[in-house]
């Protein structure tokens, strides 16, 4: 198990109680990287959050190749069906069967197993459709209440939602590199003061401090929404810098990829609540957050159409994979955002 | 010892005013107001628009609402909710009391489950158990407040076991009303305490890992005291500090989680009443619950510091 305690646990956080929690044999700097995880033979579970992200990331810039339909494809006659199940023989090319409404009201749709319905590569510019889009499209996770791809649009939705962690988290690395490196370079009280601030914002709750800084902004302007969102994010700033100060300049590397691990899930999450409560976002625009606000109309509507929730499920993959990549780096402190 | 809370309790008071304040001003800045907000919709005239702000005082300027605003709170009369058209001093701490109880509830059900089994996973060398346990909280701490509330709501509406939204029935159920509170209690309290407990087990084992390495444990053992003895009283005195310091950053986190929770199982809370004040432009409610909640964090960092210099008086120096 790692040594490491100079990193982001414990009362290091509380103002004036620098160094007390170190202890006494312990190395004064964080190790370059975590040691072996005991019992995790041939894969470790680093390298499994590690694999997790990449396929991720791949999932998100290849969204428009990968994913069968567009962002705003609607299938009018299949409001909220269930996913398609793709079979797989050996004799013929895999296929899938067409759900067929029985009940307009429960939107309660069976199987129509007389003829199935064979999938085709490399068709419509994406990498796989059904061979008969208009009567029984390939929907890999359904589709939601307005008859839109689940599954098309959580890949669509990881570019929006990942894109905008990252570039969030990397903006708060900035500026909390240069707050947490002048306050080093400089010291004296600008450095009191400087770690002063980071302390009450830590103790601040983010989801608060973001809708405070989105109420800011007119609540119908489109494009800006993602400002607001950066912007209440970034109070998160000045939480990164004083760890920074002084861990970047001396023992930099390893830490900086630690951090923005630990930044992006906070950021997913944030981005994710406000959209849920209506104040990410606008519609058209499809991140996982908005994905699940325009399921969220009545809560019991995940209960019926579980699928609804797949953007649940990713946002759970990605900060998993995240937290695995950096386990035993003490990457376990703010990812609750 | 006295001079150190002194600082703090000035730091919390410091804090309420900053935060309230701040709010009202953010949200005062904002293009629209609250009369534009709610007649603008229906299309009124320019003359009763007008009426409207000079009822609720939005006419003047910023600086000199906030003025007003500060003239009235202190002595503590925070102005009425636009949206309610009730005091905001009558209308937050039913709200703040359904918050805080959520709050406390997970917190509590976090510490008792969170804390044990990071004893338990740091005092060991291996084994399935602390593997077991380590797993799980790895997989917790990935499903933050907002994935869990939505995981259980599932699950509840899915069986039926328990009640997913509000928090009481409409109509009495047998058993009292206290136990109706509390079975609507179940899935919001866990949805918080779950990434919490995974939180505390995790910070507990490694301050626990850490403290089992010390010479006087190794000691204590070489004089025979007995295995539990020496990890449940020796090693865990010392490894309770850590835990102690983080609670108070925990009040935050907490905060923050139970605002998602009460939005996705309809918890009346303060959360979900800052959520409508907000979308209502309704600035001194704004204002209200921005000050609740710094009150709670003033409080909740003010005992935790408290607690921490009494763990370690090494902090107030």
């Amino acid at each position: 198990m790692s040594t490491d305690t100079t990193g982001l646990k414990g009362p290091r956080h509380i103002a004036g109680l620098k160094g007390a929690g170190r202890a006494e044999q312990a190395p004064p700097l964080r190790t370059a990287g975590p040691g072996p995880i005991k019992g995790a033979g041939r894969f470790s579970s680093r390298s499994i959050g590690v694999v997790i992200v990449a396929v991720w990331a791949l999932a998100a810039v290849a969204a428009p190749v990968v994913a069968p339909h567009a962002v705003d494809d609607r299938f009018p006659g299949l409001l909220n069906s269930p996913p398609t199940v793709p079979h797989v023989s050996f004799v013929q090319r895999p296929y899938i069967y067409r759900w067929m409404l029985v009940n307009q009201l429960e939107q309660r749709y069976e199987i129509d197993r007389g003829r199935p319905v064979p999938l085709r590569w490399f068709s419509g510019g994406t990498l796989v459709q059904s061979s008969d889009e208009a009567r029984a499209p390939l929907l890999l996770f359904g589709t939601d209440s307005y008859g839109r791809d689940v599954f098309s649009r959580l890949l669509y939705g990881a570019r929006m939602s990942l894109s905008l962690a990252l570039v969030s988290a990397v903006g708060a690395m900035l500026v909390g590199m240069a707050a947490g490196g002048l306050a080093g370079y400089v010291g004296g009280a600008l450095d009191e003061a400087l770690m002063r601030t980071s302390d009450f914002v830590m103790v601040l709750p983010a989801m608060y401090v973001a809708l405070a800084l989105r109420a800011v902004l007119p609540l119908v302007l489109a494009p800006r929404v993602v400002f607001a969102l950066l912007a209440g994010i970034f109070a998160l700033v000045a939480s990164a810098a004083r760890v920074l100060v002084r861990h970047v300049l001396p023992a930099a590397g390893g830490f900086v990829a630690t951090e923005l691990a630990m930044l992006i899930p906070a950021f997913i999450v944030a981005e994710a609540t406000l959209s849920y409560v209506g104040l990410g976002f606008p519609d058209p625009i499809a991140s996982w957050g908005t994905m699940l606000h325009d399921a969220s109309t009545n809560i019991r509507v995940f209960a019926d159409f579980p699928w609804l929730l797949s953007p649940a499920a990713a946002i759970f993959l990605v900060v998993l994979g995240l937290n695995l990549a950096i386990e035993d780096a003490g990457g376990y402190e703010r990812t609750l955002g | 010892m006295t001079r150190y809370i002194i600082r703090r309790l000035a730091f919390a008071l410091f804090l309420v005013v900053a935060v309230s304040s701040a709010s009202l001003l953010l949200a005062g800045a904002v293009p629209g107001d609250f009369a534009s907000g709610t007649l603008g919709l229906e299309g009124a005239r320019r003359d009763r628009l007008e009426q409207a702000r000079e009822r609720y005082g939005l006419d003047k300027p910023l600086a000199v609402q906030y003025r007003d605003w500060v003239a009235h709170a202190v002595r503590l009369d925070f102005g009425n909710s636009l949206l309610y058209d009730r005091p905001v001093g009558d209308l937050i701490p039913e709200r703040a009391v359904n918050t805080a109880v959520l709050a406390l509830t997970a917190l509590t059900l976090a510490t008792v489950v969170g804390l044990p089994l990071g004893i338990v996973v740091g005092s060991r060398h291996g084994g399935l158990m602390p593997s077991a346990i380590r797993a799980g909280s790895v997989v917790l701490l990935s499903m933050p407040p907002l994935l869990t509330s939505l995981f259980l709501v599932f699950v509840a509406a899915r069986t039926g076991w328990l009640p997913i939204s509000g928090m009481r029935s409409a109509v009495a159920p047998p058993g009292g009303a206290a136990l109706d509170v509390l079975r609507h209690l179940v899935v919001p309290a866990a949805a918080i305490a779950l990434p919490l407990a995974a939180m505390f087990e995790r910070l507990q084992s490694q301050a626990m890992r850490e403290v089992v390495r010390q010479p006087y444990v190794l000691a204590a053992v070489a004089r025979g005291a007995s295995r539990s003895r020496v990890v449940w009283r020796d090693a865990l005195k010392a490894a309770l500090r850590p835990i102690a310091a983080v609670y108070g950053l925990v009040v935050g986190t907490l905060l923050s989680g139970s605002f998602a929770v009460e939005v996705i199982t309809a918890w009346p809370g303060l959360g979900r009443l800052m959520l409508e004040a907000l979308s209502a432009r309704d600035v001194y409610l704004v204002a209200g619950c921005a000050g609740m909640g710094s009150i709670f964090l003033a409080v909740a960092t003010l005992f935790s510091d408290v607690a921490l210099a009494f763990v370690d008086p090494r902090v107030t120096e």
